[in-house]
């Protein structure tokens, strides 16, 4: 199996790509991800997300967080400067998933991070035996 | 409360294997900001008990979906997970409008969803098609104007 060892990034440095701002899980930030997804439908992050991805999002509702939390997601990455609502923080700290929002619009962001090196999540799925 | 014999409702499931748990859970329809609690709890109760990670985020998947759909169309649900040491089973049962014609239902991309679910970040027709994916069995009964019930086996052997 190939295992590239730098293909990821941590949340610190997402961070700065993005200057985001970080809503909760300053102590995470030191995590590394190694691949991201972008979606507003949660169904779609439910059919496509995979454990341990960051996931990019306009959805501000606490639905974003605990769909996040269902797929095992490491972090969250608001963009457009949006923010989640108090639930949604709360749970996100209960269940330690680092929140962060982004001026940048959702494909800047992704963009954005892409062109630092970070994958997309089809990169996953290709090496994924749930393949449909 | 009134504690003369009466005839308390038994489950309805006969589960054959013996049962390492069991628990009912109901769900409010329409109540948009609680929807997701009760699969935020059960994948809860099966990181506690120890399920295989594999196993416990698609058990979650299809019971966060299959509670949306509650929460989206009914009034009312209850969800009832039973855990034996081979599968996992869950069955949910609500009072929603019913589902006229379940296989274009079950077609990916196929909505009745209004603008308010999908400001929920749902309907936008993946639902059962994702319920579908993550189950081992998966079984859906549905009457217009009474209702719909599913039944999703998950195995807990992964050595397959």
């Amino acid at each position: 199996m190939m295992i590239s060892a730098n293909t990821g990034m941590t949340l610190k440095e997402i961070k700065e790509i993005l200057q985001a701002e970080v809503i909760t899980g300053h102590d995470r930030l030191d995590e590394e991800i190694t691949s991201a997804g972008g979606s507003d439908l949660m169904s779609d992050v439910l059919a496509f997300g995979k454990p341990g991805i960051l996931l990019l999002t306009g959805l501000s509702n606490s639905q974003s967080v605990r769909t996040a939390n269902i797929i095992d997601a490491k972090a969250i990455i608001y963009v457009r400067g949006k923010k989640p609502d108090q639930d949604g923080i709360e749970l996100a700290k209960k269940k330690n998933i680092p929140l962060l929002s982004t001026k940048f619009m959702m494909y800047t962001a992704c963009g954005l991070l892409f062109s630092h090196g970070l994958k997309g999540i089809d990169a996953a799925l290709a090496k994924n035996s749930h393949e449909r | 409360m009134a504690s003369k014999e009466s005839t308390l409702p038994l489950p309805k499931i006969a589960m054959s294997d013996e049962n390492v748990f069991s628990q009912r859970f109901e769900i409010r329809g329409g109540d948009f900001s609680n929807a997701g609690k009760t699969s935020t709890s059960i994948k809860d109760i099966l990181q506690e008990i120890g399920i295989d990670p594999s196993i416990i985020i698609r058990a979650s998947i299809a019971s966060y979906e299959a509670e949306m759909n509650v929460v989206m169309y009914a009034q009312r649900g209850s969800l009832t997970l039973n855990i034996t040491p081979k599968k996992l089973h869950f069955r949910l049962e609500d009072d929603g409008p019913g589902i006229a014609n379940i296989e274009l239902a079950m077609k990916e991309g196929f909505s009745t969803a209004t603008d308010k679910m999908r400001e929920m970040g749902f309907g936008a027709g993946m639902g059962l098609p994702n319920i579908k994916r993550n189950a081992d069995k998966f079984e859906i009964f549905s009457e217009p104007g009474k209702g719909t019930s599913l039944e999703v086996t998950i195995y807990l052997n992964t050595t397959e």
